[in-house]
């Protein structure tokens, strides 16, 4: 590194290293890393309160005028005048349409979940159609996918997303999910392309060709296994680049519109001036899910990152 | 220098024409593949907001005859690509008199200065910050502290603008809310003016700069660590190289590169967090009038924003492309 190997300072120096490194060997699984698992129960934290708060809760208050409007969250102690009494009926509150933010957050989460995972997954599921076709196949199918995966990745999809969805006012989650595909292919299309190029002058992969292994079971049995965390990383960035710009899209009134999401309650809220009026519930807990989700699907793939590159476990080590 | 050939020119200029081609293609396509026209849209919405329309079905077909919206679609898709092509979306629906050009030249040095700004001043930042913390000589106290300089990382830049607006204009009473500047300034060169532009940009400049450093400082540790495994990084210390000479011509200097290709990649990106960053702070750039077209329905504002919207990314990523041989100077080392 920076110290000469010959010099004595150097013992001293690398042994926090070799520390490091040995503590990475007493883990049994690479897998165990404490990012990816600290990010996977914030995601599963918002995936049980979609699942499981249904069970307990009356999500049917979640409707516009189920509920008194304005009322702020139990723990708010002497609020505004304007505001009414805390109500242990609306532990969270209550927005300015009527609407309870707790039943209204059970149902909206899952949604923005489940939109980002059809986008990327549909985006992943492109992805390595063409990364892998054009990597192994190369010549001018590799150039063709090559340049349209460029030019899409400059394309900036939502301002696109923006004129599609003002055309089309009736959209649910799972046309959404479609459009946004429409835009999440290229990254996982570059990240597999090049990583198969790279795979293939590996002496495993040429081993198995020489033995006579189809191009299929190069792709899925050689290649496949080393690709997923790339793979796993990858989609769960898409996740979250999928979700942010479809709440961005709600955000700005175009959604769905005939279920609740939390972009569409940041709408409403931003409407009604809420900031201003000092409701920071209504914005409020909808952004805090939104970044529970965000930093969870960050989490998960910074920590899959680290298992797809030891180098980056030493740094973090020190 | 040299490493801008002919060849290489001609290539990124066509993958321009490409992706904006492409762009504006879809933008066409994709509303024509849904059932009814904008025309027939725009009359549901406005007898769906109460207004009763008299007439509808010649009001409709007045205006597709108007907007040519009767001619078969390929004689509609090419005047469509004729009118963007001269920069010429034609006139607002909203506005009726002004042309939708005009109103984007008014908001787009906004929107170009605020986010052009905050994306050098995030790309500056982060990657001194990612680098430092690869860096073995930066001191333990640094290494510690700059971390917490990305917590906002993973947190989309609107969000944190509502944060921001709720603690610094909302709460503390430091900064506006809304608006680039003070109302009945006149824009000039005057020192009061430039202050209020200032005041009002900093909050929403803040939270596009918050939010994507960290991206920017994780790609460049990553490439850093590279780099300081490198045999003339060895070479530089055994010299007795200044450490700072080092760090910066020595590993930052070749460490950067990917992140100049990376910055092309993220433009689309940081146009769209523009857009709705600028609705939240009611800042008055192409994203705000952005909605309020739609907002007003306002069709061919919308087409034409963001036909320059996807005009101005590509040609930034085409500027970025042209000079990225100049910076590494390997793509020249590489030709035959």
């Amino acid at each position: 590194m920076t110290t000469l190997p010959v010099e004595p300072a150097v013992v001293p120096e690398r042994l926090p290293e070799r520390v490091a490194r040995f503590r990475l060997n007493r883990w049994d699984s690479p897998w165990l890393n404490p990012k990816l698992l600290t990010g996977f129960s914030m995601v599963m934290f918002v995936v049980l309160l979609g699942v499981i708060g249904p069970l307990f809760w009356d999500v049917t208050q979640a409707r516009v005028a189920s509920a008194p409007l304005n009322i702020p969250p139990i723990w708010v102690k002497d609020p505004p005048a304007i505001f009414p009494d805390p109500d242990p009926a609306h532990p969270l509150g209550t927005e300015s349409n009527g609407r309870d933010i707790l039943a209204l957050l059970m149902v909206a989460a899952p949604g923005s979940l489940r939109v980002g995972l059809i986008a990327a997954g549909l985006g992943m599921g492109i992805g390595i159609l063409l990364g892998f076709s054009a990597g192994l196949i190369g010549g001018w199918w590799d150039a063709l996918v090559r340049t349209i995966a460029d030019a899409v990745i400059t394309i900036p999809s939502l301002a696109v997303l923006i004129v599609i969805s003002a055309y089309v006012r009736q959209i649910d989650l799972n046309n959404m999910a479609l459009l946004l595909a429409l835009f999440a292919w290229p990254g996982p299309t570059r990240l597999l392309r090049a990583q198969v190029l790279s795979m293939r002058e590996r002496g495993y992969v040429q081993m198995a060709r020489i033995s006579g292994a189809s191009t299929f079971d190069i792709m899925f049995k050689e290649m496949m296994p080393n690709l997923l965390p790339y793979l796993a990383a990858s989609f769960s960035g898409n996740v979250s680049a999928n979700i942010l710009a479809a709440t961005g899209l709600e955000a700005l009134g175009l959604g769905p519109t005939r279920i609740p999401t939390l972009g569409m309650t940041i709408f409403y809220s931003i409407r009604a001036a809420s900031i201003l009026r000092g409701m920071w519930w209504w914005w409020g807990l909808p952004i805090l899910l939104l970044i529970i989700i965000f930093t969870g699907l960050f989490l998960i793939s910074v920590g899959l990152d680290e298992i797809a590159n030891p180098r980056l476990r030493g740094v973090q080590a020190r | 220098m040299g490493g801008l050939t002919k060849e290489y020119l001609i290539k990124r200029v066509a993958m321009f024409l490409l992706t904006v081609w492409l762009g504006t293609t879809l933008m066409f396509i994709i509303p024509r593949l849904a059932p009814g026209d904008p025309i027939t849209a725009m009359i549901g919405r406005m007898s769906a907001q109460g207004a009763r329309i008299e007439n509808s079905a010649e009001i409709i077909a007045a205006w597709r005859a108007r907007f040519g919206l009767d001619a078969p679609w390929h004689v509609q898709y090419l005047r469509y690509l004729y009118s963007l092509a001269r920069f010429e979306p034609g006139y607002s629906l909203a506005y009726f008199p002004t042309k939708v050009e005009d109103m984007a030249a008014r908001s787009m040095p906004w929107t170009l200065g605020l986010f052009g700004l905050a994306t050098l001043i995030s790309f500056i930042l982060g990657n001194t910050i990612g680098a430092l913390l690869a860096w073995r000589r930066t001191p333990n106290l640094v290494k510690a502290l700059l971390p917490a300089s990305l917590t906002f990382t993973s947190i989309p830049p609107f969000m944190l603008g509502i944060l921001l607006i709720y603690v610094f204009a909302f709460g503390l009473k430091w900064f506006p809310f809304a608006g680039a500047h003070a109302r009945g300034l006149e824009p000039g060169a005057t020192w009061e003016f430039i202050k209020s532009v200032i005041h009002h940009g900093t909050l929403p400049a803040l939270a596009i700069v918050v939010t994507t450093m960290g991206f920017w400082a994780l790609g460049m540790r990553g490439m850093m660590v590279t780099t300081t495994g490198e045999d003339y990084m060895i070479l530089a210390e055994a010299k007795g190289l200044r450490p700072s000479r080092i760090f910066w011509l020595y590993g930052v200097r070749n460490a950067v590169l990917p992140q100049v290709t990376a910055l092309a990649l993220t433009m689309s990106g940081i146009a769209g967090a523009a857009v709705i960053v600028e609705y939240i702070f009611t800042y008055p750039g192409m994203g705000y009038l952005l909605y309020q077209g739609i907002v007003n329905t306002d069709y061919t504002l919308i087409q034409g924003l963001v036909y320059f919207l996807i005009v101005g990314v590509a040609l930034g990523v085409l500027i970025i492309d042209l000079l990225y041989p100049l910076i590494d100077p390997r793509i020249t080392y590489h030709r035959k």
